[in-house]
């Protein structure tokens, strides 16, 4: 029979994954993109480098965006962890997805999900950006579809309809 | 002219809520359940001979399902029938680092991983060529045994009487200019995911294709399959840009792996395998000269192009074809002669990218003729006024011109920009630039001629009432469903909403020749546009009955139909389609759209290229800031205005001319890959540099409609006319910025440091030799 060699390190991992807390086994070295991707099943989060280049897979941390590609899963142990899936509630479409949706922030859409949780952080922390704001913090995302300029102008609307 | 779903603002596009929620499937996020992993092992050199390629200790790993080698493949692939020269994996040679040589399937990737690094591989090296000039020296190797000087095509075209009109030039002028090999870099990186049923021997394949009926075709010739046996399916595809229009290796070789392991094999590459794949914009080198009268009219022109074409045919032919024969159509050129030649390189394969083969040229062609202007005292948007055609109209070289909207683009950027008033008021260091580019709205001529209309859609209406649209049509973000879902709701006056749209998938929709040359709004958008107007027609048949009255006196509007001038005489569209179920059941109809010959070209070699129903044009005016302390260029603003005809989908015509001329601006500022002894050396994110939020502009997008007299609506293409233009009125900025010109693309610093440089020595010189006068 096939030996799969030895088993790495294994763990249960407790994070609160859009609202719902769970439990998973997760190996010590899983990638938290990996871990939602193949373990939670949330394939909005993209891949689209080797490592920390484009953004795609950005997600928030406790209200942080950070790339998922570069973070083990383990690391998020009793920590909120939140995704494109999580957006939505309750039949409506969040104020960010509204925008990017009406404005065309999407084109192809592989860079929106990692684009629309950037933009969530930020406004998370800063509720009316400058122009100049949205663009730094969105300077970790790349898009090759738009030239930024409509979701730029999706950002904007958002904080718009949020104020 | 019609009110388009009853906004001009334009509509969102239909699959849009799927992309902001996260929900859309791409290649990767498919159902894996199941699924083999598969892997590559490329070349570690840039070409040589394969001496020995030894599987057996990765087949006998544990865990490994397939393996497979170049001797699996017996029949070579390429996008063109007269020009297949590539196997999914080498056979015997390898031409470029990277290229792939063996595969394998396991259960998971690590066993994957560890069985490529099982297999032996010897390669007896050969000379290797980075650069077309080394590969066409007289002594160098051939890469291919039958393309002696390593020369894949030439090219030599002439139209008009040159010498004469060169004679009759006030001023002619001759530059060389370079530009750099840059990538499509879309985000998703390449994937695919085939499943091949060992029971019913069916092979169902799922990649990330601009153009599916290729996949299909080329599956079944290096598989040797019955083509009714494949399915190809397209889901949503991270863009394209002309990366995906080829069929690639790892797609060939995901499916042949899926057929030995009798199972579901997923192939993702990475994003430097994703490079190495390739297939862009060549490296190319242009010698233009230009005739100008002191009119501002052109008199002759004479381009050689030499591309750095890479380690296959692909595209190549094409290229280098489209390079020359779109000199032609954006002005009134009364003599024209180009040569060109595509070379074989121990590169990646290049091949077609947004504005293919068209861009460099239309690049060096905008610098010398801005820079000419300058020399006899003409402002740059006079010296284009002074050039336009006249549609209808046919070039040198049997190019339809049916449109033309350039005239008004031109008054609009210029007005815009603030040109009269601003232009050589910037202070030191600031600049305006301007110029202009055009691009076709689908090939005329397909590549794989078969005699078929070069689109079909269906559409089908049923009980329920709902409205099914059929197109093959590969959407790859740039909204083509959601223009298919307009012509048809604008053609049945219905709310866009109730046209549900079915694409990319051959089991249900009818054969499409693919998202390439901007072909789909104006060949699909008719087909839909047909096959809407089919159905209306029976619609319309049933609701008079219905009325009892001539189907000639009933109207369709507003999701009813109605004797003409008596709106309550009517019934609703679902009662209509009841109607015209009767003794009918579900109602298919076919739509159709044919390139009639006459707008095939010219009936020289290679004539058919560039070729087209009608051209997009566009002028762009660049303003930008030069460091003259760290060479770096910023982009402030662009203003730039595209003629598309009509704008369908207003909303989706400025994201395209956005991305378009952002895309420009990335090849004219930065991007470019480099290769040390065949080495890629940007195989990255952070090395292939592109435009991020922060480094983007503000880009003013006008939309100009000439109402083509045969595009759907009058619609034509909206996404590559803009490119072209950003790099010459960028370099033209630069030189009022600062005073140098730039013949060399990408601006980088380095580049920019090195023009300046030269300038003040040159400054110096003047001076030195002033003073001794
Ligand atoms: S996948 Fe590119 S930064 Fe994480
Ligand atoms: S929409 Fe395609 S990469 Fe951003």
């Amino acid at each position: 029979m096939f030996d799969p060699g030895p088993i790495p390190g294994k763990r249960l991992l407790r994070i609160r994954l859009n609202g719902r807390w769970r439990e998973d086994a997760v190996a010590d070295d899983q990638l938290l993109v990996d871990y939602l991707r193949d373990t939670a099943g949330l394939t909005g989060t993209k891949t689209g480098c080797d490592g920390g280049e484009c953004g795609a897979c950005t997600v928030l941390v406790d209200d942080e965006p950070i790339p998922s590609c570069l973070t083990l899963a383990a690391r998020c142990e009793g920590r909120s962890v939140e995704t494109i899936e999580g957006l939505a509630a309750g039949g409506r479409l969040h104020r960010l997805q509204q925008a990017f949706h009406e404005k065309l922030g999407a084109q192809c859409g592989f860079c929106t999900p990692g684009m629309i949780m950037a933009a969530e952080g930020l406004l998370r922390r800063q509720p009316d950006p400058s122009e100049a704001e949205i663009r730094a913090a969105l300077a970790g995302n790349l898009c090759r579809c738009t030239g930024y300029v409509k979701i730029v102008e999706s950002v904007r609307a958002a904080a718009a309809a949020d104020a | 002219m019609p009110t388009l779903a009853g906004t001009r603002d334009g509509v969102p596009l239909i699959d849009g809520i799927d992309k902001v929620t996260g929900r859309a499937r791409y290649t990767a996020d498919l159902d894996h359940r199941g699924a083999f992993v598969g892997r590559m092992l490329r070349s570690p050199c840039s070409h040589g001979q394969i001496t020995r390629l030894d599987v057996e200790r990765a087949r006998q790993l544990p865990g490994v399902v397939a393996v497979l080698t170049g001797e699996d493949f017996r029949v070579p692939y390429g996008v063109l029938p007269i020009a297949m020269n590539e196997y999914p994996l080498a056979r015997g040679k390898v031409r470029y680092r990277g290229e792939p040589v063996a595969a394998v399937a396991a259960i998971d990737a690590e066993t994957a991983e560890r069985a490529l690094s099982l297999i032996e591989l010897d390669v007896r090296e050969l000379p290797a060529y980075y650069e077309a000039a080394e590969a066409r020296a007289a002594d160098a190797v051939r890469i291919h045994d039958d393309k002696p000087g390593n020369l894949e095509r030439e090219v030599h075209h002439t139209f008009g009487d040159v010498a004469a009109g060169f004679a009759a030039a006030d001023l002619v002028r001759e530059e060389l200019i370079d530009c750099a090999e840059i990538n499509h870099a879309q985000i998703e990186p390449h994937a695919a995911l085939a499943e091949f049923d060992p029971f019913t021997n069916r092979l169902t394949m799922q990649s990330v294709s601009q153009v599916t009926f290729y996949l299909h075709l080329m599956l079944a010739r290096c598989l040797e399959m019955d083509e009714s046996r494949i399915r190809v399916i397209k889901p949503f595809v991270g863009g394209g840009f002309g990366a995906r229009v080829e069929v690639l290796n790892f797609e060939l070789v995901t499916a042949m792996l899926a057929r030995a392991a009798g199972g579901k094999v997923a192939m993702e590459l990475s994003r430097e395998e994703t490079f190495i794949t390739h297939r862009a914009r060549p490296q190319t080198r242009i010698r233009l000269k230009l005739g100008l009268g002191r009119d501002g009219r052109l008199r002759a022109c004479e381009c050689e192009v030499v591309q750095r074409g890479g380690a296959y045919a692909g595209y190549g032919v094409i290229t280098i074809l489209y390079a020359g024969s779109l000199l032609h159509g954006l002005y009134d050129l009364p003599a024209v002669k180009y040569d060109g030649y595509r070379v074989y390189t121990n590169t990646p394969p290049c091949g077609a990218m947004r504005g293919h083969g068209s861009v460099d040229t239309r690049h060096a062609f905008e610098v010398l003729l801005d820079r000419m202007a300058r020399e006899l005292g003409l402002d740059p948007f006079e010296v284009r006024r002074r050039n336009l055609l006249h549609a209808p109209t046919r070039t040198l070289n049997e190019l339809a011109i049916m449109s033309y909207g350039l005239a008004e683009c031109l008054d609009r950027v210029e007005s815009a920009s603030g040109w009269k008033a601003r232009r050589g008021r910037l202070p030191h260091g600031k600049g305006l630039g301007m110029a202009c580019s055009h691009y076709v709205s689908g090939a005329a001529k397909p590549i794989h001629w078969t005699g078929e209309p070069h689109a079909v859609v269906n559409v089908k209406v049923d009980w329920d009432g709902s409205v099914t649209a059929f197109t093959g049509a590969a959407d790859i973000g740039q909204g083509s469903s959601t223009m298919v879902a307009i012509a048809v709701a604008e053609t049945l006056g219905l709310p866009i909403e109730q046209v549900r749209v079915i694409a990319a998938d051959s089991a249900t929709t009818p054969k499409d020749n693919g998202a390439y040359s901007s072909r789909i709004t104006f060949m699909v958008g008719n087909a839909a546009i047909d096959a809407a107007r089919r159905l209306r027609g029976m619609l319309t048949e049933a609701a008079a009955r219905r009325l009892d009255c001539d189907p000639a006196d009933v109207e369709c509007a507003g999701g009813r139909f109605h004797v003409t001038g008596a709106t309550d005489r009517g019934i609703t569209f679902e009662e209509a389609v009841k109607a015209a179920l009767v003794d009918q059941g579900t109602l298919t109809v076919k739509g159709t759209f044919t390139c009639p010959p006459e707008a095939q070209g010219g009936k020289h070699r290679g004539g058919a290229v560039g070729s087209t129903m009608g051209f997009s044009y566009a002028a762009q005016v660049v303003e930008v800031s030069v460091d003259e302390d760290t060479g770096q260029v910023t982009v402030d603003r662009v203003w730039v205005a595209l003629d598309c005809g009509f704008a369908i989908n207003p909303l989706a015509v400025r994201g395209q001319i956005e991305g378009a001329v952002w895309m420009g601006m990335g090849q004219a500022l930065m991007e470019e890959t480099r290769y040390l002894n065949g080495m890629p050396a940007h195989a990255s994110f952070l090395e292939y540099r592109m435009p991020t939020s922060l480094d983007s502009p503000p880009i003013d997008a006008q939309i100009v409609e000439s109402i083509d007299p045969n595009g759907p609506f009058g619609a034509k293409e909206a996404s590559e006319g803009a490119l072209a233009s950003f790099a010459p009125a960028l370099v033209a900025a630069i030189a009022d910025a600062v005073g140098v010109d730039l013949d060399e693309l990408p601006a980088t610093p380095d580049r920019i440091l090195d023009a300046l440089v030269a300038r003040r020595r040159r400054q110096r010189l003047d001076a030195v030799a002033g003073g001794g006068r």
